[in-house]
């Protein structure tokens, strides 16, 4: 009788189910799903920004990237030409470092504003949302950062 | 009338060896049926239903076959069964389509058919889900006309150009086979989904209303139309022929320049 009763409470025994009319199975409800009590319009124009930002970034991107790859690694000798001197040589430039620093804020902005529409579709708990958004956006702040600094500050005579 | 029963007597005239099954026009279908009953287990499982049905009908009556004559624990929805009720969209091989608008022969009945239901939404048994979700959305975008002032005396005219701008959103039957087949939508409930989005299309650029400016406030939201990848799921999936994705694209527009 014992027996019975912990194998019930483990799980089905088999042939008989645990569930009946007045008991029903639980049913798979969709993440956030919509309810009356979903909250109205914040009246911001944040996302019409971003996806704006996206269009014309990418277009600006396609110019600048390309033109990042063909001059380092396809013209004047390729990527061996790439070195120290050559990075010296061209930041001396003040049109390289705004090319430079453009992209750099450019890449940086779209790819993180791409990466959170991705954690908006696909996160589901409020928690984890909220943690991947804010490491993506310390890593972004860093490497925006990082890069700023590197191109306002490089000194060609640091060895 | 007498012309059909002509043709019978002439075929059978022919001397088939096998009469009433060499030309039948009925042939041997599996429908492969997602079952669900939260009242026998916890657990969905496909069923294969095996019948002899002509191709030329449709899915909507293989499931009544089913229904009727195999097995009376089939749940599924569907009211008017002629395509305008917009009841019985179900994922038919893989694809979102209304049950009663799918011919047989038109999706390869040589293979098992797949029938489950929509996705994105609970389902409560079998092939009906849980629709709250998807009129709670429609709801948002205050799906009526709205105006100012006083009431005319008469109806509001329209001209036919004015009637010509949003005639493509008129079609709409909510039956919800575009927001399921929307991974925006599977992924987070809360999206509008493109039904919320293309009955609010139908009113924002309809001369008539002038709730226009606050049904783009509402889908500017994050929820909103920004949340479109278009993916163009919901106009491959819309059983009216909607141009659903260039709706959606067009409220876009519109809160653009709109704004600018």
């Amino acid at each position: 009788m014992s027996a019975e009763t912990s194998s019930a409470g483990v799980g089905p025994v088999e042939g008989v189910s645990l569930y009946d009319v007045d008991n029903p199975a639980p049913v798979i409800e969709p993440p956030r799903k919509r309810t009356s009590k979903t909250p109205r319009t914040t009246r911001t124009n944040f996302e019409l920004y971003g996806w704006l930002f996206m269009r014309l970034s990418g277009i600006v991107l396609v110019v600048l990237v390309l033109g990042h790859l063909l001059i380092q690694l396809v013209l004047d000798g390729g990527v061996s030409k790439i070195g120290f001197a050559f990075v010296a040589g061209r930041w001396a430039s003040p049109f390289w470092q705004a090319w430079d620093l453009i992209m750099l804020w450019l890449a940086m902005l779209h790819g993180a504003n791409g990466l959170r529409t991705v954690i908006n579709d696909y996160a589901e708990k409020p928690k984890t949302r909220f943690w991947l958004k804010n490491l993506l956006y310390t890593a972004t702040v860093f490497t925006v950062l990082l890069g700023t600094l590197v191109i306002f500050t490089f000194d060609p005579n640091i060895r | 009338m007498a012309t059909p029963t002509l043709d019978k007597a002439e075929k059978s005239g022919k001397g088939a060896p096998e009469p009433g099954f060499a030309d039948s026009p009925y042939i041997k279908v599996t429908f492969r049926i997602r079952r669900f009953n939260p009242e026998v287990s916890e657990d969905a499982q496909w069923q294969d239903f095996e019948l002899e049905i002509d191709p030329k009908e449709r899915v909507l009556d293989a499931l009544h076959k089913i229904k009727w004559d195999q097995d009376g624990t089939l749940t599924f929805r569907r009211s008017c069964a002629h395509g305008i009720c917009g009841s019985d969209a179900m994922r038919i091989n893989g694809k979102n389509r209304l049950a009663c608008k799918t011919l047989i022969k038109d999706i390869n009945p040589h293979k098992p058919i797949t029938v489950e239901a929509i996705k994105g939404l609970t389902v409560l048994k079998d092939l009906i889900v849980d629709m709250d979700p998807f009129f709670q959305a429609y709801r948002d975008v205050m799906p009526f006309l709205i105006t100012k002032g006083n009431e005319p005396t008469r109806e509001r005219l329209q001209s036919a150009e004015d009637r010509e701008r949003f005639d493509d959103t008129t079609k709409c039957i909510l039956c919800a086979a575009c927001t399921s087949s929307c991974p925006v939508f599977w992924n987070d409930g809360q999206y509008f989904g493109p039904a919320a989005i293309v009955n609010a299309h139908r009113f924002i650029f309809d001369s008539r209303d002038e709730g226009g400016e606050q049904r783009l406030e509402i889908l500017n939201d994050k929820d909103g139309v920004w949340r479109c990848r278009t993916t163009f799921n919901c106009t491959d999936a819309c059983p009216r022929g909607i141009e659903v994705t260039k709706a959606i694209q067009e409220v876009k527009r519109a809160l653009i320049t709109r704004r600018y």
